[in-house]
């Protein structure tokens, strides 16, 4: 079965911003909605170094080594943008100041918790940076990752097995399977890829899973 | 006036002595005092030193040497997995270096207690997971919060980009990240800019951090 590109969830993902929303996008694979994002809708993307309001750099356009996102890749301002410090950008993240932050996961357990950033004993170099902030002070905090591991183990789990970066703090995933909401201890399917049937979705996810109306169907378009 | 140009960087380093604990400034590779660093590596004799950056020198050249050379004791940060320190993770396990990891609004927040007199503080930040274990925690309001003490430092290596001569600071971009804070919680704070203007140069409105902040400067003529 095939299922969604990174790329295809990002498309997802920015479809789904509300407009004029404040968003947080992490480390990873949640910078690619960046490129998604309709300049129409006017998002403003809040980055953890000081800026708010930041687009792709554009090909023409020459790369300034003070203007980087949190994964650190070069970006570009938007017109309106700020530039503050540390102690501002945290304030907005811890403050409940981000509408939506947008992280990757190694695992999410049906209860909401979070865990991204330790592979636990097995990690030589933990690093949590900004993760744990926005986990707790974003007002919605939506998740980008794959279902299941390398080793075909679900991500998506009744108790998260590795270090967690917050307890109870996701209310959306979007999977390389299907989008789902997180409430109430359980995996609520949204939406799910085309072939995927929902009685089959026990082999992908590892939890309680509740179902509120007939999901949708994700086309899977061709890479 | 008082003018706060110090003669070159070894001036500026002048009482940097072993066993200081020093914030360097910066995120990623932007706002990082380079030359602050090279005048460091090249300070004979100083070593057990403790450095407090977010990125664990995010790969600059100067901080990994001064770890490769066994100088630092200790780095106090949030995200050192980046390219090219590899020489940390390498030093941190075979335990002669301590790498100590907090989340990263809790480095900034524990710095500006510091700088603002405050006493430890409770954030939400990291409550329920493993870097709040040991720590005293509470729920207040149905919210857990862990207890964080202030960060300060005896020294704050920082870069901006202009100066007026009496140390007030303007910055460039999102060079600015940690610099404001960490002029306000270290005992003497260094800035590294790219230009040193006459006082009244700059626009009070516009300056980020005040003078008495700042108490020697090093600009790219010294």
């Amino acid at each position: 079965m095939k299922r969604l590109a990174r790329e295809h969830l990002a498309a997802l993902v920015a479809g789904d911003l509300p407009a004029g929303a404040v968003v947080n996008l992490g480390i990873g694979m949640p910078t690619l909605v960046t490129d998604r994002l309709d300049p129409e809708l006017g998002v403003q993307l809040h980055s953890e170094n000081g800026i708010l309001g930041m687009r792709l750099l554009q090909p023409h356009e020459t790369a300034d080594g003070d203007l980087i996102n949190a994964s650190k890749q070069s970006i570009a301002l938007t017109e309106g943008a700020a530039i503050f410090d540390h102690v501002y950008s945290f304030s907005i993240m811890r403050g409940g100041h981000i509408d939506i932050t947008v992280l990757g996961a190694f695992e999410v357990s049906c209860r909401g918790d979070l865990a991204n950033w330790s592979l636990g004993a097995d990690d030589p170099m933990p690093s949590v940076g900004g993760a744990m902030d926005l986990a707790v002070g974003a007002r919605s905090v939506w998740v980008m990752m794959e279902a299941l591991t390398r080793e075909g183990r679900p991500r998506l789990r009744t108790r998260c097995s590795m270090p967690l970066t917050g307890a109870g703090v996701v209310g959306r995933v979007y999977a390389d399977i299907g989008i789902f909401d997180v409430r109430d201890g359980a995996f609520v399917p949204v939406a799910l890829i085309e072939g995927l049937p929902p009685s089959e979705l026990g082999r992908w996810i590892d939890a309680p899973l509740r179902f509120e109306g007939e999901p949708r169907v994700l086309r899977v378009p061709h890479s | 006036m008082k003018d706060k140009t110090c003669l070159d960087a070894q001036d500026a380093l002048r009482d940097v002595e072993s066993g200081a604990a020093i914030f360097v400034g910066g995120f990623g590779g932007s706002g990082i005092p380079a030359r602050l660093l090279a005048a460091l590596l090249a300070k004979p004799g100083v070593r057990d030193l403790t450095l407090i950056n977010n990125n664990a020198g995010a790969g600059e050249t100067s901080f990994l040497a001064l770890v490769a050379a066994g100088r630092v004791s200790r780095i106090v940060c949030s995200y050192p997995r980046m390219p090219g320190n590899d020489v940390i993770r390498e030093r941190a396990q075979t335990g002669s270096l301590a790498v100590e990891v907090m989340p990263q609004g809790t480095l900034v927040e524990r710095i500006r207690a510091g700088g603002a007199g405050m006493g430890p503080f409770f954030s939400p930040t990291g409550y329920g997971t493993p870097l709040a274990e040991g720590k005293e925690t509470r729920v207040y309001g149905g919210r857990g919060y862990v207890l964080e003490e202030p960060l300060r430092a005896d020294f704050a290596f920082v870069r901006a980009h202009r100066a007026d001569r009496l140390g007030n600071l303007v910055y460039r971009r999102a060079q600015r990240n940690f610099g404001p804070v960490m002029c306000t919680a270290a005992r003497t704070t260094i800035a590294e800019v790219d230009e040193i203007l006459p006082c009244g140069a700059l626009d009070p409105d516009l300056i980020v951090t005040p003078s008495l902040f700042v108490h020697r400067l090093l600009g790219s003529q010294q």
